[in-house]
This record gives C-alpha cells, sequence and structure tokens, in this order.
C-alpha cells in the first residue's frame, strides 16, 4: 500500500516533470540547444499565477489560464529579445546564454515577489481516500490539467499544418527549409507551447508544494533527465520519460533518505547517457 | 583612518579576486582549451574548502580537530578535488558537451545535498567556523596584506603551469579534441585520457581555490557557497576576459570583481523597500552583462590566441624563402 501511495505521488510529480521536459525536448530539437532557463521559466509561470489568485483575488482557474498565456509571451519575449541575436553562434553559446537567463529570471521573481516561500492559498487540504490511497483534490487537477495539455499538444501536432511543419523541422532544419517552411515562425511556435507548458508546470508545482524563487531551478534537473530519457526531439517521449522519472523519484525515498531524491534522476540519467544516449525509444542522439 | 579603511578594501578585493581568478583559470582548463561544460565549478570549489576545513579546522560537531599545518590543507583540497573530479569524469568526461553540462547540475547539487545533510561530515547548514587564518602574527596588522601576497604568488604559479600545459604538446591535443574530436580519436589520441587529464587537474585549480577562500573567511557552510551565484559569476569572468586564453581568465576575473563590487554601490539606487533585495539586483545586472557579451564581444576582452604549430610556422618560413 505504501508502495502504490508513492506511486500516486509519483504520477503526480510525473505529470510536472512532463509538462516541463515536453518543452525542452521541443527547443532542442528544434534550436539543438539545453535550454537551462526552463526551470526559472516554470517558477516565473507559478508566480505569475500568484499574482492573479493573491494580488487580483482571481479563481484559480483562471488564474492558471492567464499564467500559462504569460509563460508564453515571456518566452517568445526572450527568444525575441536574446535567444535570436544568438541563432547564428554554436548551439553551446545558446546554452551558456540560457544559463545566464536563469539566473536573470530568478532574481526578477526575487526583486519582485521577495525571497520567501509562499503559497496560493493557506489551509490543509484533506485528501479523499480512492480505493484506500490518499489522494488530494489538487492532484486530480495537477493530473488532468497535464493530460489535457498533453492532448492539445498531440492535437496540434497532427493536425495543424504549424504542427506538421514544426515535427518536420525537428526531423531536419535543412529539408524543413528547402520546403519551404517559414523557420522563424515555427521556433516562433515552439517558444509559445514551450513556454506554455513550462508556466502550467510551475503552477502545478506550487500547487503540490509552495511557491519559491528557486523551485524551477531545483527541479531542473529532473526535467532534463525526463526528456533525455524520452529522446531528444520527441514530445511523446517526454511524457513517459516524465512518468518514470517522478515515479522513481517518489518510490525511491522508500529506501533513500528523500533529501537526495535528485541523485535519483541523476543516476538514470546517467546510465541512459552512457547506455542509451537517444533515449527509450531511439530518438536522436 | 579614511586611507587605512580604502586600503583595508583594496587587499580584501585583491585577495577575493585573485581566488576567484585560480578557478577561473581552473575553468579555461576544463572549457576553454578542451571545451568540457561544466556547470558544477562550485561543486569542486566547495569540496576545496571542505576539505580544508575538516583537516585544518577545530574540532567540533563534525569531522574535524586534526589540526594539521596550512599547505597539508591546500594539498589535502586539491587532492579531494582530484579524486572526486576523476570518479565523476570517468563515468560522464566523454559526453557530448551538452549533455555533460546537465550531468554536472546533477553532480553540483549531489555534492550541495551531501554537504547539507551529512552533518557527521561537514556541520549541516551549521557549517565549519573558525578554520585558522596562516601566516598570522609574522608582521603586526599585516595578516590581511601577506594573505593577498600568498594568494597571489599561488595565482601567478597556477598561470605559469597553465600557460606552460596550453602551449605544450599535451595542450596542443586538449585543443585538437576541442576543435574536432573525431579527427583526434583517429590521429591515435586516448580523448578519454585526454579529456580527464584536463578535467582533473582543472578541478584541482578549484579545490585549491576553495581551500584559499575557507583560510580567507574562515567560516564555511552550505549557504555561504550560493552554488549557483558562484558558478555563475565564474563563467561570465572566463567569457568576459576570454576562454581559452590565461591572462584572459584572470584578466576577467578581477574585471568582473570590480564589476560585481561597483554593483554593490549601484543597490544604494533601489528604492528603500527593496533594499533586503539588493543581492538578488546585483546578480540581475551581471545577467544582463553576460547576454551584452555573448552578443557584442563573444570572444571575451583577450581573445585566445593559439601558438602556431610547428609544421606551421616551418611552411610559413619555406614560403618566405
Amino acid at each position: 500500500m505504501e508502495f502504490l501511495q508513492l506511486v500516486v505521488y509519483g504520477i503526480v510529480l510525473g505529470s510536472i516533470i512532463t509538462l516541463g521536459a515536453i518543452g525542452v525536448s521541443m527547443i532542442f530539437g528544434i534550436l539543438r540547444f539545453a535550454h537551462f532557463a526552463h526551470g526559472d521559466l516554470m517558477t516565473l509561470g507559478a508566480y505569475f499565477a500568484f499574482v492573479c489568485v493573491v494580488t487580483f483575488g482571481l479563481p484559480m482557474i483562471v488564474a492558471f489560464a492567464l499564467a500559462i498565456v504569460g509563460g508564453a509571451a515571456a518566452a517568445v519575449l526572450l527568444d525575441q529579445t536574446l535567444y535570436r541575436r544568438l541563432r547564428r553562434s554554436p548551439p553551446v553559446i545558446l546554452l551558456i546564454s540560457s544559463f545566464g537567463v536563469a539566473l536573470i529570471l530568478r532574481s526578477l521573481v526575487q526583486l519582485i515577489w521577495g525571497p520567501s516561500t509562499q503559497v496560493y492559498e493557506s489551509g490543509i487540504q484533506m485528501p479523499v481516500l480512492v480505493a484506500g490511497l490518499r489522494i488530494k483534490p489538487d492532484h486530480f487537477w495537477i493530473v488532468g490539467g497535464a493530460l489535457a495539455l498533453v492532448v492539445g499538444l498531440h492535437l496540434f501536432l497532427q493536425r495543424t499544418t504549424m504542427g506538421k511543419a514544426m515535427r518536420a523541422m525537428s526531423d531536419n532544419v535543412d529539408l524543413a527549409r528547402i520546403t519551404g517552411i517559414d523557420t522563424e515562425k515555427v521556433v516562433i511556435w515552439t517558444w509559445i507551447i514551450a513556454g506554455l507548458m513550462a508556466a502550467a508546470a510551475g503552477v502545478f508545482l506550487a500547487m503540490d508544494t509552495r511557491l519559491h524563487p528557486t523551485m524551477g531551478w531545483r527541479f531542473l534537473l529532473s526535467v532534463f533527465a525526463a526528456a533525455i530519457l524520452g529522446g531528444i526531439g520527441r514530445p511523446y517521449g517526454a511524457i513517459a520519460g516524465g512518468m518514470v522519472i517522478g515515479i522513481s523519484e517518489e518510490v525511491s525515498t522508500l529506501f533513500l533518505n528523500p533529501s537526495y531524491k535528485a541523485a535519483v534522476s541523476f543516476a538514470i540519467l546517467v546510465v541512459m547517457l552512457i547506455v542509451r544516449p537517444t533515449g527509450l525509444f531511439g530518438g536522436r542522439s | 583612518m579614511e586611507l587605512a579603511g580604502l586600503l583595508n578594501y583594496a587587499v580584501f578585493s585583491i585577495t577575493l579576486a585573485g581566488i576567484y581568478a585560480v578557478t577561473a583559470l581552473g575553468l579555461n582548463m576544463q572549457w576553454g582549451f578542451t571545451g568540457m561544460l561544466n556547470i558544477g565549478v562550485a561543486a569542486f570549489y566547495s569540496v576545496g574548502a571542505y576539505a580544508t576545513a575538516i583537516v585544518t579546522g577545530p574540532e567540533g560537531a563534525y569531522l574535524g580537530g586534526f589540526g594539521l599545518p596550512f599547505p597539508v590543507g591546500l594539498a589535502v583540497a586539491m587532492a579531494a578535488s582530484g579524486v572526486i573530479a576523476f570518479l565523476i569524469g570517468l563515468i560522464t568526461v566523454n559526453l557530448r558537451t551538452d549533455y555533460l553540462a546537465i550531468a554536472s547540475i546533477g553532480i553540483a547539487e549531489i555534492i550541495r545535498l551531501i554537504f547539507t545533510n551529512e552533518e557527521w561530515l561537514t556541520g549541516g547548514v551549521r557549517g565549519i567556523a573558525g578554520i585558522p587564518k596562516p601566516l598570522g602574527g609574522l608582521i603586526p596588522g599585516g595578516d590581511q596584506a601577506l594573505y593577498m601576497i600568498l594568494v597571489l604568488v599561488l595565482l601567478v604559479a597556477v598561470y605559469l603551469a597553465f600557460e606552460r600545459a596550453y602551449n605544450s604538446p599535451w595542450g596542443r591535443v586538449l585543443r585538437a579534441i576541442r576543435e574536432d574530436e573525431p579527427a583526434t580519436e583517429a590521429a591515435g589520441k586516448s580523448v578519454l585520457r585526454f579529456r580527464l587529464q584536463a578535467f582533473v587537474i582543472g578541478a584541482m585549480a578549484m579545490g585549491l581555490a576553495g581551500a584559499l577562500y575557507a583560510h580567507f573567511v574562515s567560516f564555511i557552510s552550505p549557504e555561504a557557497f550560493r552554488p549557483d551565484l558562484a558558478t555563475f559569476l565564474i563563467w561570465v569572468m572566463l567569457i568576459a576576459g576570454g576562454s581559452g586564453n590565461n591572462r584572459g581568465a584572470i584578466l576577467g576575473a578581477f574585471v568582473i570583481w570590480a564589476v560585481w563590487s561597483g554593483t554593490e554601490f549601484l543597490t544604494g539606487f533601489l528604492p528603500s523597500g527593496m533594499v533586503t533585495q539588493a543581492g538578488a539586483f546585483r546578480v540581475l545586472l551581471i545577467g544582463i552583462l553576460l547576454q551584452v557579451i555573448l552578443i557584442a564581444r563573444p570572444q571575451g576582452l583577450l581573445p585566445e590566441r593559439p601558438p602556431r604549430s610547428p609544421v606551421e610556422s616551418r611552411r610559413e618560413g619555406r614560403r618566405r624563402m
């Protein structure tokens, strides 16, 4: 039972990781660099919702919608002001730039909202018992919300022209360009989706735990681990990767000091990189 | 009094900038020479700091109280960072640049967690206090200045050694790996071995710097390090100075340290309600500075100028004849 309970927590955590990993994986696939500011983009999204809920007193669901729009806008703004200027540099320069952006975002969040931990609403949520397992109402929202976003992404990638262009560009940039795909437009849509998903992940993470300026940065390792596990440039793989990482992190607390959860994602990540760098389902190396 | 205060501040700043410069030289060995992207600089730095604190520091609620002399502390610090870098390097050093960067945040995070959680070893969040300050009392009132000179001497020693390494055939292999790994492998060089050597030596410089820092401030704790900030500052220093150029790494360390200290004065213009947030404001400014450098002058203040290979200069000579 203890084990199953941890699996439930793992699925909740995995849903949050998945949303972050989808963005990292898409950016990696299309722009060819590891986006080190993704965790802090999550943090920013979480705080957008905080403003809506606490400052303006809006209901959580409206706050969530506004936060993900804000996250998408922030991601596009970052790309257009900074990353766009570095498109012709080697991808590793973009990686270093995004490491700087991570610190810029974190210090902005700290400047605006302060360095202490905060919550959307105080008070303890009573868990409901489902088949003997304790599940908090928030957990339903998190898993349900993540599921809805993933289904939405699936429809977008499969049914729209932009989705097709995106998949084409992730497979082969040069080939995509000569078939007349407007690559800059694809890049902007990539940031919209990645920013939206990251903000959603941030809000869910804050619902599950608390808001703190470093919440996203601490989460980044799990997100990268999930993206690599699922195969870079494969948003669908990121879902499986997120679940594997989330569940292993939670279940590991059975035999490991919970402070060392990060070590679990690290171990999975390193083993994966050595044994099968293309990911579980053979994405790009 | 005014002058004495100013002098004290100068000595303090030069010492710290010198310690940062040693760290930046270590990162230059890893990233500048060899192209290994290490985002875990602070981890190796803190390993050095804790290693010397444990062997030279006073007894306390942690492993320690051996009371060994300062030079032994420095040696143990470098050895500890080197051994840990070797073990980590064995599994990560051959990863692709971006994967190594990701793995290195994991390493840094785990080392930070160990220092925070393993109280028997490190005193946990309370840290280790009373790390002895060496060279005390040799010249009355001159302790700080003497320590500054010691740091600068060590900095010059590391610089000379690294400069020699850069110009040697060994350094040429490192640059070859950075520029074209498959070609270097094809030329019969063991990429893994050379990378591992550069990774370990770079980490040893970081460990030395960490130890110098521990003896300088005589108190260390996981909170005192702000690992993400320290790593970030070192990176900005190296990129501003010029990756691949040892003199650039040192210049960058001093320039960025000056800018970083200068931002402290700027925080005076913050609205009064935000004074407690001064640290975040300074990080923001340095973050923006990095973006400006990357866009406007990615090669840094002193761009790398690799020595011409013997073959190349011989060819030049023939052409001139």
